[in-house]
């Protein structure tokens, strides 16, 4: 009897659960069924990837389940070793992408993508990081420009001041700029549990201007030593305007308890408590959102941050959201394809916030003369090489934020931090 | 409203089986059962008889705690990868890593601090407010943090902790204080070394002092009124009847609260993960456990930390047992 | 309460005993008055918070709204209204907090009796077993816990995740009820034995009634963890729309990059409604005497 009753209710209990993937072929060739797809975007850029797969979905008849989560490092380490993984999902970064294929839980996607056009679409380098082992394991679907340098052009007009071009320039800029009794920098730093990142932007971007791609890439590989002459000295520069008092606003005490979304917003206080802010090309929509009266454009705009040295000129650090097949479904294998055209992606870059990797995706669909600039610099670059946080293993990039939190408080140790970071770095990428 | 038609065809069924259905299948369960006992020669059935009480129970957590655990357990011997079999080596290497020390101090910090001051407040809102005409809007606010999400918790202390650099409007509460009243410089809360820890247990308090008061609240309901009532005719003062009646009737539960609180602030987890994700010397031993797991990719050294933190809880364990022999003594 | 308060012996006017008396009200006024203001500072800055323009939020202290010119907003409420689905994961949260409730606290007062009023081989051990898996983390069951859920079909459904709640939750249930349970005074049993009652018209005529302070307690807290429970319930029944609780769909709010936070002022205040609702229905439960009286009857 009480066994009857738990039958019944466990059929009633089971009935609206998730549906899973599959399913065949519907009237009218619409290919019907569902997708299941987990990534980190929520609230607008949830909206703006709704959007995107809009069409998808009305032309195929193929549902897709979206899902979002932030710690999706977790949530998809879990679903996969349990065994019921999405069939598509953001990859945080190159680095796991890398632990993923090589565990054999990302499917190819070298027969399921029409590669020719994606080469032809695709800069080489965006189509090659998504690799793994020669084979495609993921694709871009936006990605974003790092390493520009946020200031009101208002300010700097009525101080006098100029754009720098070069690292000298800069330097003499920032001296001026204290001397006139103004804290050059804004730099946030919090960030929940990914706190230290924006530091690490600032050292990374050193690194690839001051000692140039080769040492960049062998250093993210985990085959240069942190405590190398070349990444010891990207500390020591980025320390130089860190560690300097009176060139960053607040202190270290600013930089570690200040959330990175908030800061930029000294720089509009009356009078402003900064004039530089570093920061990649998502900044603008975050500091015109909680400033009321900034306009992009004529409150605020930016240069790039300038090299260190000359003869790695036209440097840029890039990112990018990946996105990989774990399961291989029918729906899966259109849905990732369709990510990859430029009418899809046209769609978020029109609504802003995101810069395609698709060369064809039309500069005049950029929303504002701004985001034209970003995606012009990022296709222009004559460096340019993806986020080194991203492409280290997990333990490795959770390590190189916590040095930035250490740095900042005790720049003087610098010796003893990368020392630990060298420890990481020899368990890490086994 | 499409949410709703949806929710009506759909859902409402499920719910209206399960909140009928469901007490029906425990009912008919604990019924049927003890009817099939009452059959049984009755030699037999005093030791039958708890298991079919304590059964369903002993079930559940066999396969949502006990499996895991001994799966973590066995786990903890791998290797990183879970190819080799290591002995004892996870545990070797976690206990010689200083950031694991650390996250072991941190923890004492917890367990003293956070249990000795959730219990004092708790036994004090309790006693107190059972004295006060305005009981149930006192216990309502004490009470009321454990009812926001931890989502929204880093943000109300976002508030609280929040700093500026001197000479700047305050936006958090405390530093606000501590500018105007006291005229000292701004802290940072959370990242400073000296408080950060402190600033951190005391969100924790904060949100589980309603916990304690609530449950010591319960047994003091349940002392007799009559007791109270003989002491006060025998002109006792109010704080002899605390400390000579009502204290002792309520010691068993202050030991549950007790040993609850000790255990949580062994496993605390969402505070620092959410608040400084153990950066600036705040680790504990589950978010360290955690990082372990997901960010290092390390089952076999996340699930010897998960055991050392297990094995921590031994001795509140012993003193329970002594506790709960001694009741039964009494009876 | 109050009768008894006027049964006492009043001490002469003036009198040591007299004055300590006073000076002890006033201080208890005091005391309590005074926690529950320093506990209600971090609540009330969220909730005039939520009240106020992001702008504002961010350059400026939560009391100084409190001083003219006053400029509130219901803005973070209809944004958060307005979000997608809110309506369907209250729901969800609904679905899946009831049964997650009733079940443990069930099979917990079950076990409670047993551990409290029965003799068997192993009780002293299998309940102290018990109380040391409350300490068990519970991101360390989540893979296996789901690896049997998918292969059982069960991952994906509110079944699964009741199920899992109740094995999550009787530990504590059953070591506070256990607690309670044994604290009641022997000779009810006895008698009640002498009387030819049954085990099971002790439990539901005598242990229920008696327990109903613990019982409405416990209800409130496996209530609040569950409806608050976030990642229980995005590793089992998955962040999807259709299933999505309330703190999956809150927690949406805030985009990748961290803004939006301010709207979770907002949303924190509309998720507490259900569990406030919880604590107050079940607050008349809280009263002294249902022992007292039982005793004598």
């Amino acid at each position: 009897m009480a066994v009857l009753a738990l039958l019944s209710l466990l059929s009633v209990a089971c009935a609206p659960g998730q549906t899973t993937g599959g399913g065949g072929s519907t009237a009218g060739g619409k290919l019907g069924g569902t997708v299941n797809v987990l990534a980190v975007w929520s609230a607008n850029e949830q909206d703006s990837f709704l959007a995107m797969i809009k069409p998808f979905e009305d032309q195929s008849g193929v549902k897709v389940n979206y899902e979002s989560t932030r710690d999706i490092n977790a949530t998809l380490t879990t679903r996969l070793q349990a065994g019921n993984p999405p069939e598509l999902a953001g990859i945080p970064g190159p680095g796991q992408m890398f632990d993923f294929a090589k565990a054999g839980q990302l499917k190819p996607l070298d027969n399921v993508l029409d590669m020719s056009a994606m080469s032809q679409q695709y800069a080489p380098d965006w189509v090659k990081l998504g690799q793994y082992n020669g084979k495609t394991y993921s694709i871009f679907i936006k990605t974003a420009l790092k390493g520009l340098v946020w200031y009101n052009p208002k300010t700097f007009a009525a101080k006098g001041y100029t754009v720098p071009k070069t690292w000298a320039d800069l330097t003499a800029l920032q001296t001026k700029m204290k001397a006139d009794g103004t804290a050059p920098w804004c730099i946030a730093l919090e960030s929940g549990t990914a706190s230290g990142w924006p530091g690490s932007d600032w050292v990374k971007e050193i690194v690839l201007s001051q000692a140039g791609p080769t040492v960049y890439d062998s250093w993210w590989a985990g085959k240069q030593k942190w405590t190398s002459p070349e990444i010891k000295a990207a500390w020591t520069t980025w320390g130089g305007i860190v560690g300097t008092p009176g060139l960053v606003y607040g202190g270290p005490q600013f930089m570690v308890s200040t959330a990175f979304a908030d800061g930029a917003n000294p720089m509009y206080a009356n009078p402003p408590k900064c004039l530089m802010h570093n920061q990649g090309s998502f900044m603008s929509d975050i500091i015109t959102k909680a400033n009321a009266g900034v306009t992009l454009g004529t409150d605020l705009s930016f240069f790039p941050l300038p090299d260190v040295d000359s003869k790695n000129a036209g440097a840029h650090v890039v990112a990018g959201d990946l996105f990989g097949m774990f399961k291989d479904t029918p729906q899966a294998r259109a849905l990732i394809k369709y990510l990859t055209t430029p009418a899809a992606q046209s769609i978020w870059v029109k609504r802003g916030g995101a810069i395609s990797p698709n060369k064809q995706v039309a500069l005049s669909d950029y929303p504002d003369a701004t985001s034209k600039l970003i995606a012009e610099q990022l296709v222009g670059a004559k460096i340019a090489r993806f986020d080194a946080g991203d492409l280290m293993p997990a333990a490795m990039s959770a390590q190189y934020f916590k040095d930035v939190l250490d740095f900042v408080q005790n720049p003087g140790k610098l010796d003893s931090i990368l020392a630990a970071s060298d420890a990481v770095q020899a368990t890490a990428y086994k | 409203m499409p949410d709703l038609s949806q929710f009506l065809t759909n859902q409402l069924p499920t719910l209206v089986v399960a909140v009928i259905g469901v007490p029906v299948v425990i009912g008919l369960y604990i019924v049927g059962l003890e009817f099939l006992v009452r059959r049984l020669p009755d030699a037999v059935q005093p030791r039958a008889r708890p298991w079919i009480w304590v059964g369903p129970a002993l079930v559940f957590v066999t396969v949502f705690l006990v499996i895991p655990l001994i799966s973590t357990i066995w786990i903890s011997l791998q290797d990183k990868h879970g190819t080799a079999f290591v002995g004892l080596s996870n545990y070797l290497a976690v206990l010689s890593d200083p950031a694991v020390l650390l996250t072991i101090r941190n923890n004492l910090y917890w367990l003293v601090l956070y249990t000795f001051f959730t219990l004092l407040f708790g036994v004090m809102m309790a006693v107190l407010a059972d004295r006060v005409p305005y009981e149930t809007p006192v216990k309502s606010l004490i009470f009321m943090p454990m009812a926001i999400s931890f989502v929204a918790m880093s943000v109300i202390w976002k508030f609280m902790y929040s700093y500026q650099p001197p000479g700047a409007t305050q936006t958090g509460t405390l530093n606000f204080l501590l500018t105007s009243l006291l005229h000292i410089d701004p802290i940072t809360w959370i990242q400073d070394q000296r408080f950060n820890n402190f600033a951190l247990i005391a969100v924790a308090i904060w949100g589980w002092v309603g916990f304690a008061m609530v449950i010591l609240s319960a047994a003091l309901k349940g002392i007799p009124g009559d007791l109270l009532e003989a002491a006060r005719v025998d002109g006792a003062g109010e704080i002899t009847i605390f400390r000579r009646v009502i204290f002792p009737l309520l010691m068993p539960t202050v030991t549950v609260v007790a040993t609850t609180l000790i255990i949580f602030a062994l496993k605390a987890f969402d505070i620092v993960y959410v608040m400084t994700a153990g950066n600036f010397d705040t680790n504990i031993l589950a978010v360290k456990m955690y990082q372990e797991y997901f960010v290092s990719a390390d089952p076999g050294r996340s699930g010897a930390i998960a055991v050392i933190l297990l094995v921590a809880v031994i001795p509140v364990l012993v003193f329970n047992l002594r506790q709960f022999r001694a009741q039964e003594a009494r009876r | 309460m109050s009768v008894m308060a006027q049964e006492r012996i009043e001490a002469p006017a003036w009198s040591a005993r007299w004055l300590a008396d006073r000076l002890g009200g006033v201080a208890l006024h005091v005391a309590v008055i005074g926690l529950t203001i320093a506990w209600m500072v971090p609540t009330l800055g969220l909730f005039v918070s939520s009240f106020r323009h992001l702008t504002d939020i961010s350059n400026t202290g939560w009391w100084t709204a409190l001083s003219p010119p006053f400029n509130f907003t219901v803005e973070n409420y209809s944004k958060v209204l307005a979000q997608n689905n809110l309506g369907t994961s209250f729901l969800n949260s609904i679905m899946i907090t009831i049964p997650a409730t009733i079940i443990p606290a069930a099979l917990a007062a079950f076990a409670a009796y047993a551990f409290s009023w029965m003799k068997f081989w192993g009780r002293d051990i299998l309940f102290l077993a018990l109380v040391g898996l409350l300490a068990v983390p519970l991101q360390l069951t989540f893979i296996p816990v789901l690896k049997m859920f998918n292969s059982v079909g069960l991952s994906g459904t509110f079944l699964g995740i009741w199920l899992a709640h109740t094995g999550y939750g009787l530990p504590f249930a059953i070591y506070l009820l256990a607690n309670f349970f044994r604290s009641l005074p022997t000779d009810l049993f006895e008698s009640a034995e002498m009387d030819g009652a049954s085990t099971l018209t002790v439990f539901f005529r005598i242990v229920l009634p008696l327990s109903v302070p613990a019982i409405a307690s416990l209800v409130i807290f496996q209530f609040l963890w569950i409806w608050n429970d976030f990642l229980v319930a995005l590793i089992y029944l998955g962040g999807t729309p259709p299933v999505a609780p309330m703190t999956v769909t809150v927690a949406n709010l805030v985009n990748s990059l961290g803004s939006g936070y301010h709207l979770l002022t907002a949303a924190a205040f509309l998720s507490m409604i259900v569990p406030l609702i919880v604590f107050f229905s079940l607050q008349r439960f809280f009263v002294r005497g249902i022992l007292a009286g039982s005793v004598k009857g």
